[in-house]
C-alpha cells in the first residue's frame, strides 16, 4: 500500500492501544462490507440504488465512540456505515441489500430503509434532508421522557441546503433539545461540489444564525472526529441544546452506482486516498507506535474478511420474502402487541 | 487462485454494456481501486474499479464489445507465478446471472395474495352494525370544538405520552380555538406552541412518534400541510413497512380541512382523497360532533399515523355526544345517518349536511333516501355500502374534493365490481367543481357541492 511517510503518526498518549484496534476493526469492517456490497451490486444481487461510506469510515467511527447506550442515531441512504458502527449485524444488513428474508426490513426496506429498534439505528431515510427534524423528534422525545440520551442526526453537504434543516435548527435550540447535528461534508451532493452549491464559506456556520454553536472537525482523522463528539454529546447531555458538528470528509467512490463520475478528477480522489485514508491512518499509529504487529494486523483483516464474506453468503443464501409479505407490516394492528409502540 | 473478472452491473438498469476500453493489459499487477476498464452502461460511461488485487492473466473480451451482458467473464485475474488457466470456477458454478434476478422471473407457482390481486375481488366484509352507545344513554349537547377538544384533553389525561404541537395552539388558545384552556390544564410540557414551520414540526413530531411518544400534530388548515406531506407520507406511513414492522408511528395529523367561506382557493381545498389513497395511513374525517370525539379518542389511541379531517363550518354545530367516561367509535364503521330504501346516498364530513339536507327535500316527493356516513376513509367500510346498494340498487357519492380522483369515483369502482348486477342506474358522484375556489360569492357557492346538485342526482337515479 502506498502510504507517505509525512502523514506517519504515533497515537496521543491518551489513546488506548485497545481503542485504536476497536477504531481500526470498525473502519476497516465497514470498507471491506462495502467493498463486498460494490462486488455484489456487479453482479447484480443488489438492485437499485446502493451507496456506498467507503472514505467517510472514520466519521461515524468516531461519533459511536462518543455515544452511550440509549443514544439514537439517524441517518440519510448512506447509511450501511452507521449500521455496522453501532452494532447491527453485517448478516442483515447484507441480506437487506440483497432484499431477502433475512434482512433487517425482512427485504422490503432495502439498502436507503433499514432500521434496528434494539441498536436504536432509526433508519435509513430516502428523502434528502428528511432525517434531520425526524432526528431532532426523536431527541424531542428523550427530552420529554426525561432521559439523559442523545441522538446524533446526520446528513450530507447536499441536504445543508434544504429547507427543513433550518425550521430544525430553530425549534432544537428554541426547546435545547439534545441533538448532535453531524454534516457529513465529503465535498459533493451527486455531482455538484459544495462550491457550486452555496457560497457559505462553512456549514456549521450556519447554525449561528440560530444559537447553535458548533465546529469544523477533520472527518478523515478518528480521533479528532471523536474528540470533537464528545464535546458535542457533552453540550447535549448538560442540557445546553443542539450542537453541529461539520466533519470534513470524502467519498472515494461514486455518488451511487451509477455515477459517471465526470464532476471531478482521478488525481483528486487518488490523493485523498494516497495521503489522507483514515484508516492507513490508524493503521499507521497502531505499527508506529508499536501497539500492534504487522502480523496481528494481518490476523484482524482476516478476521474482517471472514465476517464479510460470510453476510454476503448469507445474503446469498437467505430467501426471498414470502409473497405474503407484500401485505404485513403496513398497519401495526397485525403486528405482535405492542412490538412497533413500545415506548423508548 | 486465479478468478473471473465478471461484466459489471452499474446501473440499476443495466442488462448489457460496451467494454468500451482496457486500462489495463495482459501481464498488468492490478490493486484494488485501480480503474482497469472503462465500461459504457445505458446511462453513462463508467470507469469499472478493481476490487481485488493480483496480476491481469488474461483478457477474455475485446475493447470495443457491444452488448456483452452482465456476469460475463471479461479477464482473468491470477496471483504471482499463476496461470490464467487455473481459473477459480465459484462464480460460473454458482451462476451469480440467474440469482440475480429472481424477482422478474412469473411462473405458474407465483400465485399472489388470495383476494389481493386485480382479477380476484376482495370480500366484502360483513358490517358492524351495532350501535356505537347503549340505548338509553345520557345525552349532553355540543358542539364539534368541544368535542375535539374534550375528546384530546381526556386523552391526554389519560395517557402521559400523548401531547399537542402545533402553530398557535397553546397561548394564543388554538387558531381556531379548538384547543382553548389545553395549555393551562396540561402546561407547556405537552401543549407545545411550534414556529411556522409545517416541515419541520411535523417532522420532529414524526421521529417523537418513532420513538415512542405520542403527538398529536395540529396544522391550522390542512391546506398548509402541503409544506408537511413528504413527512406525513414518506415518514410517518411508509416506516412501519420499510423497517419489516419495527417502527410504528402513533402520531394524529389534524385541523381543519376543505373550504371555509371566501377565504380563496389556497386556502380552501378538500385532501380526503388525497390522504385515503395512503397505504400506511389512516383517514378521518367526521361529521357529527359525537364522531369528532368518538372517532378523535380512537385516534390518539392507534398506534399508526392517523389524518384527521375537521372542518371550519362544521366547528361551531351542536350535536348530542354521549355523556359517557370514555366514548370510543371504532374506524371502519360507518354509521347510517338516514334509513330508506329507493336510493343510498354516500357521504361523509360537510358533505353529510348536504346529503341529509336532500335526502328530506327528498322526502317530500316520496323519495326515501338511505344516507350514509362514512366516518372513516381509510379503513372504509364496504361493507354498509354495499348491503344498502343491493336494497336501493341506486347510488349517489357527495363530497366537497374535485371531481377528478374523488372518494366517489373509488366507491363507483367497488360498487360495479361488487355489487353490478344490483344497480339499476350508474352510481352519480357529486363533487365540487373542477376549479381552484374563486373568492366572489356567487362563484364560491357554484363551485361548491349543494343539496340542490344531490337532489337532482337523485331524481335522475330513481328517474323520477
Ligand atoms: C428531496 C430529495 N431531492 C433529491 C434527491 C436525489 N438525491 C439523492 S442523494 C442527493 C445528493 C445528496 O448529497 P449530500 O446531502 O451531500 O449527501 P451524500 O450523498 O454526499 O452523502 C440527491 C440530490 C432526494 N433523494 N431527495
Ligand atoms: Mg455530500
Amino acid at each position: 500500500m502506498a502510504r507517505k511517510p509525512s502523514s506517519a503518526k504515533d497515537a496521543p498518549a491518551n489513546v488506548s492501544k485497545d481503542e485504536l484496534l476497536k477504531y481500526y476493526r470498525d473502519m476497516l469492517l465497514i470498507r471491506r462490507f462495502e467493498e463486498k456490497a460494490g462486488q455484489l451490486y456487479g453482479m447484480g444481487l443488489i438492485g437499485g440504488f446502493c451507496h456506498l461510506y467507503i472514505g467517510q469510515e472514520a466519521v461515524v467511527v468516531g461519533l459511536e465512540a462518543c455515544a452511550k447506550e440509549g443514544d439514537k442515531r439517524i441517518t440519510s441512504y448512506r447509511d450501511h456505515g452507521h449500521m455496522l458502527a453501532c452494532g447491527m449485524e453485517a448478516r442483515g444488513v447484507m441480506a437487506e441489500l440483497t432484499g431477502r428474508e433475512g434482512g433487517y426490513s425482512k427485504g422490503k426496506g432495502g439498502s436507503m430503509h433499514m432500521f434496528s429498534r434494539e441498536k436504536h439505528f432509526y433508519g435509513g431515510h430516502g428523502i434528502v434532508a428528511a432525517q434531520v427534524p425526524l432526528g431532532a423528534g426523536l431527541a424531542f422525545a428523550d427530552k420529554y421522557l426525561g432521559n439523559d440520551n442523545v441522538t446524533f442526526t446526520y446528513f450530507g453537504d447536499g441536504a445543508a441546503n434544504q429547507g427543513q434543516v433550518y425550521e430544525t435548527y430553530n425549534m432544537a435550540e428554541l426547546w435545547d433539545l439534545p441533538v448532535v447535528f453531524v454534516i457529513e461534508n465529503n465535498q459533493y451532493a451527486m455531482g455538484t461540489s459544495v462550491k457550486r452549491s452555496t457560497k457559505s464559506v462553512s456549514l456549521f456556520g450556519r447554525g449561528e444564525a440560530f444559537g447553535i454553536p458548533g465546529e469544523q472537525v477533520d472527518g478523515m482523522d478518528v480521533l479528532a472526529v471523536k474528540a470533537a463528539g464528545e464535546k458535542a454529546v457533552a453540550h447535549c447531555r448538560a442540557g445546553k441544546g443542539p450542537y453541529i458538528l461539520e466533519v470534513m470528509t470524502y467519498r472515494y467512490r461514486g455518488h451511487s452506482m451509477s455515477d459517471p463520475a465526470k464532476y471531478r478528477t482521478r488525481d483528486e480522489v487518488q490523493k485523498m486516498r494516497d495521503e489522507r485514508d483514515p484508516i492507513e491512518n490508524v493503521r499507521e499509529m497502531l505499527l508506529t507506535g508499536n501497539h500492534a504487529s504487522e502480523d496481528e494486523l494481518k490476523a484482524l483483516d482476516k478476521e474482517i474478511k471472514d465476517i464479510v464474506n460470510d453476510s454476503a453468503e448469507f445474503a446469498k443464501e437467505s430467501p426471498e420474502p414470502a409473497l405474503e409479505e407484500l401485505w404485513t407490516d403496513i398497519y401495526a394492528e397485525n403486528l405482535p402487541q405492542g412490538s412497533a409502540t413500545e415506548n423508548a | 487462485m486465479a478468478t473471473e473478472i465478471l461484466m459489471p452491473a452499474l446501473s440499476p438498469t443495466m442488462e448489457e454494456g460496451t467494454l468500451a476500453k482496457w486500462l489495463k493489459k495482459e501481464g498488468d499487477a492490478v490493486k484494488s481501486g485501480d480503474i482497469i476498464a472503462e465500461i459504457e452502461t445505458d446511462k453513462a460511461t463508467m470507469e469499472f474499479e478493481a476490487v481485488d488485487e493480483g496480476i491481469l492473466g488474461k483478457i477474455l473480451i475485446e475493447e470495443g464489445t457491444q452488448g456483452v451482458a452482465v456476469n460475463t467473464p471479461i479477464a482473468v485475474l491470477v496471483e504471482e507465478g499463476e496461470s490464467a488457466d487455473d481459473v477459480k470456477t465459484e462464480t460460473a458454478e454458482k451462476a451469480p446471472a440467474q440469482v440475480a434476478s429472481p424477482s422478474t422471473k412469473e411462473g405458474p407457482d407465483d400465485k399472489g395474495q388470495p383476494g389481493k390481486s386485480a382479477v380476484e375481488a376482495v370480500k366484502t366484509p360483513e358490517p358492524d352494525r351495532s350501535p356505537d352507545y347503549p340505548e338509553g344513554t345520557k345525552m349532553k349537547t355540543m358542539t364539534v370544538r368541544e368535542a375535539l377538544r374534550e375528546a384530546m384533553a381526556e386523552e391526554m389525561e389519560r395517557d402521559e405520552t400523548v401531547f399537542l404541537m402545533g402553530e398557535e395552539v397553546g397561548e394564543y388558545q388554538g387558531a381556531y380555538k379548538i384547543s382553548q384552556g389545553l395549555l393551562d390544564k396540561f402546561g407547556p410540557r405537552r401543549v407545545v406552541d411550534t414556529p411556522i414551520s409545517e416541515i419541520g414540526f411535523a417532522g420532529i413530531g414524526t421521529g417523537a412518534a418513532l420513538a415512542g411518544l405520542r403527538p398529536i400534530v395540529e396544522f391550522m388548515t390542512f391546506n398548509f400541510a402541503m409544506q408537511a406531506i413528504d413527512h406525513i407520507i414518506n415518514s410517518a406511513a411508509k416506516t412501519l413497512y420499510m423497517s419489516g414492522g419495527q417502527m410504528g408511528c402513533p402520531i394524529v395529523f389534524r385541523g381543519p380541512n376543505g373550504a371555509a367561506a371566501r377565504v380563496g382557493a389556497q386556502h380552501s381545498q378538500d385532501y380526503a382523497a388525497w390522504y385515503a389513497a395512503i397505504p400506511g395511513l389512516k383517514v378521518v374525517m367526521p361529521y357529527t360532533a359525537a364522531d369528532a370525539k368518538g372517532l378523535m379518542k380512537t385516534a390518539i389511541r392507534d398506534a399508526n399515523p392517523v389524518i384527521f379531517l375537521e372542518n371550519e363550518i362544521l366547528y361551531g354545530r351542536s350535536f348530542e355526544v354521549p355523556d359517557l367516561p370514555d366514548f370510543t367509535i371504532p374506524f371502519g364503521k360507518a354509521a347510517i345517518a338516514r334509513k330508506g330504501s329507493d336510493v343510498t346516498i354516500v357521504s361523509f364530513g360537510i358533505g353529510m349536511a348536504h346529503a341529509l339536507e336532500a335526502a328530506s327535500k327528498l322526502a317530500e316527493d316520496g323519495i326515501e333516501a338511505e344516507v350514509i356516513d362514512l366516518r372513516t376513509l381509510r379503513p372504509i367500510d364496504y361493507g354498509t355500502v354495499i348491503e344498502s346498494v343491493k336494497k336501493t340498487n341506486r347510488c349517489i357519492t357527495v363530497e366537497e374534493g374535485f371531481p377528478v380522483g374523488a372518494i366517489g369515483n373509488h366507491l363507483s369502482a367497488y360498487i360495479m365490481e361488487n355489487a353490478f348486477d344490483y344497480l339499476d342506474a350508474p352510481v352519480i358522484n357529486c363533487t365540487g367543481k373542477d376549479v381552484p375556489m374563486p373568492y366572489a360569492a356567487n362563484l364560491e357557492k357554484h363551485a361548491l357541492i349543494t343539496a340542490a346538485e344531490v337532489v337532482e342526482a337523485a331524481r335522475k337515479v330513481t328517474y323520477r
